[in-house]
């Protein structure tokens, strides 16, 4: 069984660790920025984009490029923000970050903002985690007072405010063009891309980072570690460690740091998490947040990827795929947010797609036609089947709904809403055919849907 | 006239055909430009892009590179540049032209993208068109049939929403036939400068509505439901009372400022039943005044002249010109001429003061400008007097000398052109001293007062041209007959100055144009048949001087 390497969870749930400046520093925290501002800022950038880190939110696009792309020349501020709208269902890493080692976060903040030459940082936090928000608070204050945040850090003259924000209660906030506009005190609609990429008109039209809470932590360890250094863990392209949120229908659910795609999805299902219930097999998982395609099991994938600098074959079970962003891009999914859900065969594919286009119904922001009223047509349809009366062919109208969402919509959800939809009828077929007829035979339904 | 400045321009290629647009100019106007029509909803050339209706989507391609050496890729098939084409669809409407792009608008892709949207427009859709009040001028029914599939696969339950919003005096919102494009909302921020409307709820479930507290009471209100493109906000004043399919509509101009709004004017069997505005982009663009939209209910309001009057008593209009002879050969004739006249009127207005070697007077009024389309001066056609030399000077608000000429005995006789004197500063007294004849379309203190009244027409029943701030000429036509026996106001002008011993010029607008346009300098070789509908810029300059009460307003920038 590989083992677990925790870095940015080196503390969590460590007895005795305790969320204040003082439990931090007594276990070396904030050295790295102490180390960071005696660097030159774009030497810290370099740093980070050596280390090949990639985002951590869902995208999994690399951080140092993103960095990069700022507009530095406009002469406007720079912005970072702090997504912490951990919104994608099946994911639940941050939070613990935030709740139990808050400092963290801030000197992965404190040491990008100065990176960066960002004077002022916001750390957007859903509407849903009251707890973690007064948490931040008290952390910043006591950054602050110990001159590790705030006015004249560590004595340098560099000075850099954090400000604490908390959502609504929106999904759609966690695209961060919608974030932004949350941020400047309007609805969330996602902006067009382009003109509107963050790097360069972000918040309120100035050049604007957005790392989500993850990543930001990484950063303090590719400073204390070296660039170089991260590059070694986990694999080419994939480096670093991320945290995995397993829910669903597993003996263990829970958070596992591993070095990306130094694990396989059997490994992490069977060896980590303990396998299947008593007496239920594994159907299904969705391998990155709730929008990312789901993979099941006894499906095979092969092809040539590319392993270095050399193409090479491979021919994987699901149970085989390692959990990298481009495996699970190769295999039609995605990495995503870490956001690991496990159904087994107990599970209705048709009632859990009702579940995901419920929630997806609920959460588009309602801007793009396709993806407001495509959501809520599937919601619907999934509903209907649900409560009896459904018919052979809604599977395919579903599928033909979702097709004509995904890539047409000014942000991401089309996708995220559409993909579920597209993958469940697409690769349960026949059960979505037979459901409406089994479902007559089953009698009323033990639990309504959402 | 100014030479228009040159953009740059850049090459695109819309289904196969190049063309030069101007650089930035979006993906909509530059197939517009090319012939081809790009459907959309939320786009609207004045405001700007929102990009959320997705109906515009359509591929786009850029011309090949290497990217090492910069050097075009060639196609050996065509020999031609290879196109990278985007394998994603983008909203044409938020692409701007750069050089060497292509669009594709007929490629199986788009159409299927085009069939979605107008899918999912229409699932939770009222589709209720038999009893709904923008059909025949309904963007969701034309593009339906020109782009939908025909069919529906929807069998669920659709949204219910409130049906009937009164969001402000004028206008009245049915949330369900509402496709959420944000036109209203944009108009209100950007045009209006009154930001009252926006979105409660999200995803199908949006609702548009006023701020908590608010409501649209602005004076553009009625642009917005110009601009709906569909059945959802309603005019209160027009919704339910007429198909739009059995208007005419018929160009005409608003008179209640000197801004010119160019207008159209919807009437059925002689009767009128709303005005909208005509987009002319150097004047209003696509906008007017809620103010302007109630000018035709005067037509048929109480107290309008139907019959000449001749001291009290109807009268024919011959007896009226008679008696009228007879007092000009009395002498001691002044002319009151009006702002409120066309062109026309005002060249022969200045031809009878003239016959009868009479001074010619002229009323200002003057408002508060809104820096939008209701300008200061509240007269749509001052600089027409200007321009005809019917007066040499801006109109004052009363006119004192011509009431100290009253006074005094030297004016014994007062022709009025459509103004009220008493509004002029002149008294009931002094209105009893002199004996009126008054060419007027309602009832008031002078038709009162007047010895002699002529019947004249309102603005919607004749034709003619105002000169606007910018010194602009443009021209309206008649939308409905006038009343019964009332003769056309160049027909009275013209017997008036026959009347008073003067030249037999012509009555109908085009004959007279060619007597008048020699006559008047400004119009150098204007006719009056070559005046586009956009209108024509007059030279200036020979006015340039004079203290115009106007201020800066969209298209206008005062000279100071």
């Amino acid at each position: 069984m590989p083992a677990e390497r925790r870095i940015i969870f080196e503390h969590i749930d460590q007895p005795g660790y305790t969320p204040d400046l003082d439990c931090y520093v007594r276990h070396g925290g904030y050295a790295a920025l102490r180390k960071a501002v005696a660097c030159k800022p774009e030497d810290l950038v370099s740093e980070v984009k050596r280390s090949g880190l990639r985002g951590r939110g869902g995208a999994g696009f690399p951080c140092g490029v993103k960095w990069t792309l700022l507009d530095r020349r406009s002469g406007k501020p720079i912005y970072l923000i702090v997504n912490a709208d951990e919104s994608e269902p099946g994911t639940f890493k941050d939070r613990y970050i935030i709740h139990q080692d808050p400092h963290q976060l801030i000197e992965g903040i404190m040491i990008t903002c100065f990176a960066n030459t960002v004077k002022q940082a916001y750390i957007y936090i859903r509407g849903e985690f009251p707890e973690g928000a007064k948490i931040l608070e008290r952390a910043i204050a006591e950054a602050r007072a110990a001159g590790l945040a705030g006015p004249n850090i560590l004595g340098t003259g560099y000075s850099c405010e954090i400000y604490v924000h908390r959502g609504a209660g929106a999904y759609i906030c966690g695209e961060e063009t919608g974030l932004i506009e949350s941020l400047e005190g309007k609805r969330p609609y996602p902006r067009i891309k382009p003109p509107y990429f963050p790097a360069v008109l972000g918040l309120y039209q100035c050049p604007t980072i957005v790392n989500n809470v993850e990543t930001l932590c990484h950063v303090k360890h590719i400073v204390s570690m070296g660039g170089d250094a991260f590059a070694r863990i986990g694999t080419p392209n994939n480096t670093g460690t991320r945290i995995f949120c397993v829910s669903g229908q597993v003996q263990r659910p829970g958070t596992y740091e591993f070095e990306v795609g130094k694990i396989t999805m059997g490994q992490l299902l069977y060896e980590v998490c303990g396998g299947p219930l008593p007496g239920r097999k594994f159907k299904a998982v969705i391998p990155g947040g709730s929008s990312a395609k789901v993979l099941r099991f006894g499906e095979h994938y092969k092809g040539k990827r590319r392993a270095g600098a050399e193409m090479v074959d491979y021919d994987w079970a699901l149970e085989d795929v390692p959990l990298d962003f481009d495996s699970l891009a190769l295999v039609g999914s995605m990495g995503g947010s870490g956001g690991v859900i496990v159904m087994d065969d107990s599970a209705s594919m048709v009632e859990a797609l009702g579940n995901l286009n419920a929630f997806y119904a609920h959460e588009s922001c309602g801007q793009c036609t396709p993806c407001r009223e495509g959501s809520l047509w599937m919601k619907r349809i999934t509903a209907r089947m649900v409560s009896g009366e459904g018919r052979a062919e809604d599977g395919e109208l579903l599928k033909s709904v979702a097709d004509q969402i995904a890539g047409r919509t000014i942000c991401a959800f089309g996708e995220a809403c559409a993909w579920p939809t597209q993958s469940f009828v697409q690769k349960f077929a026949a059960e979505f055919r037979g459901y409406p007829e089994a479902r007559k035979s089953a009698g009323p339904s033990a639990a309504p849907l959402v | 006239m100014i030479a228009p400045i040159k953009p740059d321009l850049v090459t695109v290629n819309v289904d196969g055909r190049e063309i030069a647009v101007p650089k930035g100019t979006n993906m909509i106007e530059a197939a517009r430009l090319a012939g081809v029509d790009v459907p959309h909803f939320c786009y609207h050339p004045k405001l700007t892009v929102s990009g959320n209706c997705r109906m515009c989507l359509v591929e786009t391609g850029v011309p090949a590179v290497d990217p090492a050496t910069k050097a075009p890729v060639i196609d050996p098939g065509t020999g031609r540049q290879k196109i990278n084409w985007s394998p994603r669809p983008a909203i044409a409407c938020a692409t701007n032209a750069s050089p060497g792009l292509h669009i594709r608008t007929t490629t199986p892709l788009v159409k299927d993208c085009r069939e979605g949207v107008m899918e999912f427009l229409l699932v939770n859709h009222p589709l209720d068109c038999p009893i709904c009040d923008q059909a025949g001028e309904c963007k969701l029914q034309e593009q339906a049939t020109g782009y939908g599939r025909g069919t529906s696969r929807y069998i669920e339950e659709k949204n219910v929403k409130p049906k009937r919003t009164q969001l402000g005096s004028r206008v009245t919102l049915d949330d369900e036939r509402c496709i959420l494009c944000s036109r209203c909302i944009r108009f209100c921020r950007e045009i209006a400068h009154d930001d009252v409307l926006g979105f409660v709820d999200r995803g199908s479930h949006s609702t548009l509505t006023c701020y908590p507290g608010r409501s649209l009471e602005n004076n553009y209100s009625l642009n917005t439901v110009d601009i709906c493109p569909v059945g959802a906000l309603t005019s209160t004043d027009f919704r339910f009372k007429m198909r739009v399919w059995f208007l005419k509509q018929t160009d005409s101009i608003d008179t209640e400022s000197s801004a010119g709004v160019n207008t159209v004017v919807w009437s059925r069997e002689g009767v009128i039943h709303r005005i909208t505005p005509r987009r002319n982009d150097e004047v209003n663009d696509t906008w007017m005044a809620d103010s302007g939209r109630i000018a035709y209910k005067a037509v048929r309001s109480e107290g309008r002249l139907t019959a000449a009057r001749v001291a009290g008593r109807d009268g024919s209009t011959g007896e009226a010109l008679a008696a009228a002879a007879e007092l000009f050969r009395e002498g001691g004739v002044a002319v009151v001429g009006s702002g409120r006249s066309s062109v026309e009127e005002q060249f022969l207005t200045r031809r009878l003061a003239e016959s009868l070697k009479a001074r010619a007077w002229l009323v200002s009024r003057v408002g508060q400008s809104d820096k939008l389309l209701v300008s200061a001066d509240r007269n749509p056609n001052v600089r027409g007097a200007l321009v005809t030399g019917l007066v040499g000077e801006l109109p004052q608000k009363t006119l004192g000398e011509l009431s100290a000429a009253i006074d005094s005995g030297a004016v014994r006789t007062v022709v009025s052109v459509g103004e009220d004197l008493l509004c002029a500063g002149i008294s009931l007294v002094q209105l009893g001293r002199v004996k009126v004849v008054y060419l007027g379309t309602h009832r008031d203190a002078t038709s009162e007062a007047a010895r002699i009244v002529l019947p004249a027409l309102t603005v919607f029943e004749k034709a003619g041209s105002f000169v606007n701030q910018q010194f602009r000429i443009q021209k309206f036509a008649a939308a409905v007959p006038g009343p019964a026996g009332v003769q056309d106001d160049l027909e009275t002008l013209s017997a008036l100055i026959r009347a008073a011993g003067g030249p037999d010029l012509p009555s109908a607008v085009g004959p007279l144009w060619a007597v008048m346009a020699p006559q008047v300098p400004a119009l150098g070789a204007v006719q009056h048949g070559t005046i586009p509908a956009t209108g024509l810029l007059l030279d200036s300059s020979p006015w340039a001087g004079l203290p115009f009460v106007e201020g800066e307003s969209l298209h206008h920038k005062p000279a100071r």
